[in-house]
């Protein structure tokens, strides 16, 4: 068992009276890929923007530990400091590119940061400073980098929103990737994608994990995804956890098959007793 | 009819149709004409309401309609054959030629305007064409590049933009004729330019001020409240009467020197010094070249900032809000520097109007200023610097043009005054745009990094911003 990366404990979210995500607790590796899975309504979204710092929990910590021992808990984070600082980068269900910006632009304003700090809060940049052309001479190598290895440098100066489905969710996921997460949250990035964009999508995610920087936390309702890329799963049902662990234990946890496929009223009584209710 | 459209060369142009449309619509006019124009009630020497007939108007006014109605299906048959298509497309390839010229062609013009202006109307005559043409038409465009920051690249929609127009002319205003005779009067002369930047200074300060209670409102809630934000600026200028003097404004404001020469008739004036006998015209000249470097100041840092990550952050945050937070882009400081940095360039202006009129009262600032900065953004297409250009002379010259239709007394009467219908020309010029190029005249958008090779986005894929 690797160090736990994101370290999830107790963590409540409500909305008035409804209860998205009840006392929900487990761990993200370094260096593997997490997947979070369960039916439609199950709180995988909302768990996501709790970590991500669209939402603040109603109750819980999440506290995140970089490789040279940093902890963040980030929940006291301001939003914007969750990528800065704690650095954990996200992608969207219903992709959240800037469509009428380039795809090069894409990837350039996903560095913005550090380019911020090198342009001196743009006084340097207005003056003209050779120290920040090199910074961005820096910037557009990482952003070819990335196009190059997406597959879209023939792309780089067409605008985002010009490009086919699949092409979009990969260009999602590498402008994530320009701000050099630690974590990196995929929600749902097989969706909608056919079973060649699909394969190519996890070759994607695995060779990121290869990379050894960056751990990945996924929701995903395509279980051929989820099964063959991931090392750790973890079952949400009405915001509680019904399962946790490797692929194969999942599959076969009865939980689980009562989740997803409901079972027949002869055997009610029978799960209910095995799952303990 | 649902044929034709199918096969566009073999669309004849049905005449008869056109002309029974034309024919209907000029009913039409008649009809309302009757009531509106044909009969006007107006007092005599004796206040007597007399009952006057103007038949011959109705009729010029129902011929204008009929002859419009036939341009308009003319129009659309063209549009609907291939061979306007090619004409067009060759039209697009000939501008395409001559673009690369038209800047250099554009700014040598502006740049030798006034000259011109006065080899051809003489000292005299030449003010008008400097002062109300020129000098007016950059006021504008500035205010219209300032704006672009906020609307065009940050998307955040301002309707009180005259506010920090109005705060930069006050503040020159102010210390001009109050703080700098009391404090240091050897300065006199160089007011102006002690006052330009404090004037963008506080503009900035202001846009910050109102930058921050707007920052979780969009759209049309941001819309109203910096509405509301303009409104409260001109009624503290009017009823705080000790600092601002209310109505009656503030008056014998400095007016710019030669850089601490004076433009007066004295020993020590412009023209005595320069061996120049003595006219108004070199300060309109001079104002000429003060607003366009302050212009071209603003469009270069306007250039310069788009290709910088601030400005990239404001597009993005125009893009996509939520997707900038995701990615760490601080969308407070981000939304604030886009309000101060436009609102510095509205005080610039500010400043130089107040120098320029020598007077100035809340009057000055009304709405209707903001209404008209906005319409000059939206009409240039959002962003685009050269639009915001073509808007500002369309607009602002196209105003001051209506004064100049002498021509039109001769057709509809002595008493014809063609400056009066400009609000009327300006709501048909902004609806046969919102038809025609709902997107502005430049609609599309210019990518601030290149890989390979330039290429122009088109505007339906930007999108325009949520506040």
């Amino acid at each position: 068992m690797t160090m736990p990366l994101l370290t999830i404990e107790h963590l409540t979210m409500r909305f008035g009276g409804l209860v998205a995500v009840n006392d929900l607790s487990f761990d993200v590796h370094r260096g593997e890929i997490t997947a979070l899975i369960g039916p439609n309504g199950a709180g995988k979204t909302t768990v996501f923007n709790c970590i991500t710092g669209f939402y603040k929990p109603t109750e819980g910590r999440l506290s995140l530990k970089h490789p040279d021992n940093q902890t963040y808990l980030l929940e006291r984070l301001p939003d914007h400091h969750i990528n800065w600082k704690a650095k954990v980068a996200r992608t969207f269900q219903n992709i959240r590119l800037f469509q009428g910006m380039t795809v090069l632009e894409n990837l350039l304003v996903a560095q913005h940061n550090p380019l911020m700090l090198a342009s001196g809060y743009s006084i340097l940049g207005l003056l003209g400073s050779k120290s920040y052309a090199r910074s961005e001479k820096a910037a557009l190598d990482k952003a070819v980098g990335w196009l190059e290895r997406i597959n879209l440098i023939e792309r780089a100066d067409d605008p985002a929103g010009d490009l086919p489905y699949g092409d979009q969710r990969r260009l999602e996921i590498a402008r994530a990737m320009c701000t050099d997460p630690v974590l990196l949250c995929l929600d749902e990035p097989a969706a909608g994608l056919n079973p060649r964009e699909s394969l190519e999508l996890n070759a994607l995610l695995t060779s990121i994990r290869a990379d050894g920087q960056t751990s990945l936390l996924l929701i995903e309702h395509d279980m051929s995804v989820v099964m063959a890329i991931s090392d750790h799963v973890v079952v949400l049902d009405y915001g509680v956890k019904i399962s946790d662990g490797a692929p194969e234990e999942v599959r076969n946890d009865p939980r689980v098959i009562a989740a997803y496929l409901g079972v027949d009223d002869d055997e009610v009584a029978a799960v209910e007793a095995e799952v303990g209710l | 009819m649902k044929q034709a459209t199918h096969s566009p060369s073999s669309d004849a142009f049905n005449l008869v149709q056109a002309l029974k449309d034309a024919g209907f619509a000029g009913m039409v006019t008649f009809g309302l004409c009757v009531p509106i124009v044909a009969f006007r009630a107006e007092q005599d020497m004796a206040n007597k309401l007399v009952l006057q007939q103007r038949w011959w108007m109705a009729l010029v006014i129902t011929g204008l309609v009929i002859v419009s109605r036939l341009l308009f299906s003319l129009h659309q048959h063209s549009r609907r054959n291939d061979h306007a298509h090619q004409k067009s497309a060759a039209f697009a390839g000939i501008l395409e030629q001559i673009k690369p010229f038209l800047a250099p062609l554009g700014f040598g013009f502006i740049t030798i305007y006034p000259l011109v202006m006065l080899a051809m109307h003489g000292p005299g005559g030449s003010i008008k064409w400097i002062d109300n043409f020129g000098i007016q038409i950059l006021i504008y465009v500035m205010l219209g590049w300032g704006l672009n920051i906020v609307v065009g690249l940050a998307g955040l929609l301002d309707l009180g933009y005259v506010a920090f127009y109005a705060v930069g002319a006050y503040s020159y205003a102010l210390i001009a004729t109050k703080v700098i005779p009391e404090t240091f009067p050897f300065l006199g002369v160089w007011a102006f330019w002690i006052c330009l930047p404090i004037s963008g200074l506080l503009a900035a300060l202001w846009g910050i001020l109102l930058g921050f209670p707007v920052l979780r409102l969009r759209g049309d809630y941001l819309a109203i409240v910096t509405l509301a934000f303009g409104e409260i600026i001109r009624l503290v200028l009017i009823n705080w009467v000790d600092f601002s003097n209310g109505y009656a404004g503030l008056s014998s404001i400095p007016r710019p020197s030669f850089f601490g020469i004076p433009f007066n008739a004295s020993d020590t004036g412009f023209a005595a010094v320069f061996n120049l006998e003595f006219s108004p015209i070199y300060r309109t000249i001079f104002l000429y070249y003060v607003i366009l470097v302050l212009s071209l100041m603003t469009a270069y840092v306007t250039l310069k900032l788009r290709r910088l990550p601030v400005g990239r952050a404001w597009e993005a945050l125009r893009e996509d809000e939520i997707a900038c937070r995701s990615l760490g882009i601080n969308t407070t400081i981000t939304k604030l520097t886009a309000f101060a940095i436009g609102a510095m360039f509205g005080g610039f202006a500010g400043c130089f109007f107040a120098a320029r009129q020598g007077f100035i009262s809340p009057e000055s600032f009304v709405f209707h200023e903001s209404a008209q900065i906005l319409a000059i953004v939206v009409l240039g297409g959002m962003g685009s610097l050269f639009g915001v250009v073509v808007a500002s002379i369309a607009l602002v010259g196209g105003i001051e043009i209506l004064r100049e239709l002498d021509f039109l007394k001769e057709v509809f009467g002595p008493t014809f005054d063609p400056s009066q219908y400009r609000m009327l020309v300006f709501g048909v010029a902004m609806v046969l745009m919102m038809l025609w190029k709902p997107r502005g005249l430049i609609s599309t958008r210019d990518p601030s990094m290149i890989y390979k090779e330039r290429k122009a986005i088109s505007g339906s894929m930007v999108q325009e911003g949520h506040g």
